[in-house]
């Protein structure tokens, strides 16, 4: 049975929840059971978020320090504050122009693109492409469509596919 | 998410009545209800009650005519509630009535961290704990089966760790109960003058002796041992959740009975006996009140009356893994304790109306006395303009103490600027008004209107006049209400008009130290920038900072936008592009004319 844990950090108002639930919603979509857990209240005002995504069969919505299979980090500022969840061997796919293969400057791609609110889309997209999470890029631009309220279908899809293509690694 | 399917679950279990306040962890699940209902086209009266005490009551008369109904809240909103809530367990719920109250170990976004299940056994009324959002939902029919049965109210309490979980869940079609509104009048019962509440209260002790019994609710064995190690885990909620996912990474699943509670008030009389009877080792791991371990009555449980499980704080995968490992002696982990990083600390949002309030306030009374309350504007405090947050309401009636206690001492008294927001102005602030200029406090009070509830996601506010279903409800507007709490110096204006505040509040100064002085109340009036709709109609401009800049830090200390950054290595404040959105507030704000603004187009 496909199994794994995700986790997505950032600050507040920086696409954490859509991205999770995006996670989730591709996790559906494969049939597999999904948990999910959210930071929301105070700390979204611009604050230090996380939230976990286990795909697989779970009891508790939590992921534990040292047992996360990927992380998604969507500012390099909270990379210190939660790179611990990772396993020795799991993926940290964060959004700075300079880090290691699985960095990728996704606020300068969005910024290119118009809008700085696909940042997650352009990281989560990169993810993909290298093959870092439990869902192929069809899988996802499908939920991607779904749920992204008509005004920014496009331009949503466009900057995940975007994040499929990028190269990463120093600009 | 847990929430979600909550309000699914009340959908589909023929509930007839859904009335809130908004609060984290619980503000979705009125909105759940609202969609649910809508797709489905079930017919429901849905309400975003003034606060939780007032929406208990509504839900509760809902009940005595026979239909099921359901008040949510979070963990602090059962206090407000707690007068009807108590009585409510004497009385009964004919009709069927879910308390859901949502509590917050943690707290992640909430002033105590209290047990709601501990509230359920000092009401004396029964109390499901689910662990996970499926089982969230799963209870509803089950609690509202077992209020009927007993005609009492029941209560759900999920945790932050259920609401804000999402799980893939199962829908079925709603119930219609086609039940008509049948009040029976019994003066003894629904009166209850105190001749007749020992009567009520021996009837309410009799139905929780009743459901200790009930085999139904005896606890289940989810993992047997298989040795004859006489020890055991019993948990509750979420705990139990982390718990089968750590026994099963340690390899230990099956080396333990695991017991899992869902009703832990009034905990099964059998099942504290065969406890007594067959383990020597007991570990309870439940959140946050040691609820099951006290009603476990034995000295043999490793728990938080032992001092092995902490007394505070959200009982995390990691605090239970250390402790499961304890207990079965399975060795420690390979990593030591981790310091929790502190992380970036909030702060209210680039161009949010507060920022500008609190700066003209703060500047306008550098010696002030600051009271606040909750909401998004308690963030106030990272621009030195709020001094205290208690409860909701509480900052009118502090600020009046305030006055009271400085008053006392001499003629002059320091200026005491209280801050409001208005939802929690309707929620608790209109008796603290009307008290503070009855009895003669002499404060300002600042109403910051951005007219919406911000912090839970931006419900709206009984000014705005859009009920929770959306369709177009009576507009109660905030300056009648201020009029009519008898005060007399009342001004309004948009707090993004810095000067203006700052007249405003001067003349307010003016008037409390005046003979015929009083509360003197502001309306800061300008939509919340998260409101999509109002932040179009806004003019944007665009913002620079020119060489000039002194590097003083005003502008990043004092003023504390996220827009603003400050960049040690240029020892200068640049603008943040991700994040400004044009406000040009900031503008004012420079000592030295270093930040400009051009454009301002909407």
């Amino acid at each position: 049975m496909m199994k794994q844990q995700i986790v997505i950090s950032g600050l507040g108002g920086q696409g954490v929840l859509f991205t999770t639930r995006l996670l989730a919603e591709a996790g559906v979509a494969m049939g597999a059971d999904v948990l999910t857990s959210e930071t929301h209240g105070m700390a979204m005002r611009g604050g230090t978020v996380m939230s976990h995504v286990k795909i697989g069969g779970f009891w508790s919505p939590l992921i534990r320090r040292g047992m996360a299979d990927t992380g998604l980090f969507l500012a390099a500022a909270t990379v210190s504050s939660h790179m611990n969840f990772l396993k020795e061997e799991g993926y940290a796919v964060i959004n700075s122009p300079n880090g290691g293969d699985l960095s990728v400057d996704a606020t300068a791609i969005a910024r290119d693109m118009g809008s700085f609110l696909v940042t997650n889309l352009v990281l989560l997209g990169f993810a993909v492409q290298k093959g870092t999470l439990f869902c192929p890029g069809d899988v996802m631009r499908d939920v991607i469509t779904a749920l992204s309220p008509p005004r920014y279908r496009s331009v949503n899809t466009a900057a995940f596919d975007r994040g499929l293509t990028i190269t990463g690694g120093p600009l | 998410m847990g929430n979600e399917a909550l309000g699914r679950g009340l959908v589909e279990a023929g509930c007839t009545l859904a009335a809130s306040y908004p609060g984290t962890p619980a503000s979705e699940i009125l909105e759940s209800v609202v969609r649910h209902a809508r797709e489905t086209d079930t017919d429901m009266h849905i309400e975003w009650s003034l606060n939780e005490k007032v929406a208990y009551e509504v839900a509760l008369a809902h009940s005595y005519t026979g239909k099921r109904s359901v008040v949510a809240m979070k963990q602090v909103g059962l206090n407000v509630a707690s007068d009807p809530f108590m009585r409510s367990a004497y009385l009964g719920a004919p009709g069927g009535m879910v308390v859901i109250v949502a509590d917050d170990p943690g707290p992640h976004s909430s002033q105590t961290e209290q047990d709601s299940r501990l509230f359920a056994l000092f009401a004396r009324v029964p109390v499901f704990d689910p662990a996970t959002p499926a089982e969230a939902k799963g209870m509803i029919e089950p609690a509202f089966d077992l209020s009927e049965e007993f005609e009492i109210p029941v209560m759900v309490r999920p945790t932050t760790r259920v609401c804000h979980a999402r799980q893939n869940v199962a829908c079925e079609t709603p119930r219609s109960l086609g039940r008509r509104a049948n009040f029976e009048k019994d003066t003894g019962r629904w009166v209850a003058t105190p001749r007749f509440l020992t009567r009520l209260h021996g009837t309410l002790n009799e139905k929780i002796a009743t459901i200790a019994r009930d085999r139904r609710f005896y606890p289940h064995l989810m993992s047997r041992g298989n040795d004859n190690r006489r020890c055991c885990i019993i948990a509750s909620g979420v705990a139990c959740a982390h718990t089968c996912d750590i026994l099963r990474d340690l390899g230990v699943w099956d080396s333990v009975d695991l017991y899992k509670v869902d009703l832990p008030f009034p905990l099964n009389e059998d099942f504290i006996a065969d406890v007594q009877n067959r383990y020597e080792d007991i570990l309870v791991l439940e959140e946050t009140y040691p609820t099951v371990e006290m009603q476990l009555l034995s000295q043999r449980v490793t728990g938080r009356r032992s001092g092995n499980v902490p007394g505070e704080g959200e009982l995390t995968p990691d605090i239970v893994e250390g402790l499961l490992r304890d207990f079965l002696d399975v060795g420690a982990a390979e990593q030591g304790a981790v310091a929790e990083p502190l992380g970036v600390p909030p702060t209210l949002c680039a161009g949010c109306p507060h920022r500008a309030a609190f700066y003209t306030i703060k500047n306008t009374f550098p010696q002030g006395i600051f009271p606040s309350d909750i909401g998004c504007y308690t963030l106030g405090m990272n621009l030195g303009a709020v001094d205290t947050c208690h409860c909701m309401g509480a900052c009118i009636s502090q600020g009046a103490g305030f006055y009271h206690a400085y008053a006392a001492d001499g003629d002059d008294f320091p200026t005491v600027v209280v801050t409001i927001g208005d939802s929690t102005f309707f929620h608790a602030g209109i008796p603290a008004l009307a008290n503070a200029v009855f009895n003669g406090a002499r404060i300002i009070v600042v109403i910051l209107d951005n007219a919406t509830t911000a912090m839970t996601g931006n419900q709206p506010t009984p000014a705005v006049g859009i009920r929770a279903d959306g369709a177009e409800g009576q507009s109660i507007p905030i300056p009648g209400l201020v009029t009519a709490c008898g005060v007399s110096f009342l001004r309004e204006c948009d707090p993004y008009e810095m000067n203006t505040l700052a007249g405003h509040l001067r003349d307010a100064d003016r008037y409390i130290r005046s003979d015929e002085g009083g509360v003197a109340v502001i309306i800061a009036e300008h939509p919340c920038i998260m409101d999509r709709t109002a932040r179009d109609k806004q003019r944007v401009f665009t913002v620079a900072i020119s060489d000039d800049c002194t590097g003083c830090r005003l502008c990043v200390e004092e003023f504390e936008c996220p827009g603003l950054v400050y960049s040690d290595e240029e020892e200068r404040a640049f603008i943040d592009d991700t994040v400004c959105i044009g406000c040009g507030l900031c503008e004012a704000v420079c000592p030295v004319g270093a930040i400009t603004i051009t454009g301002g187009g909407r």
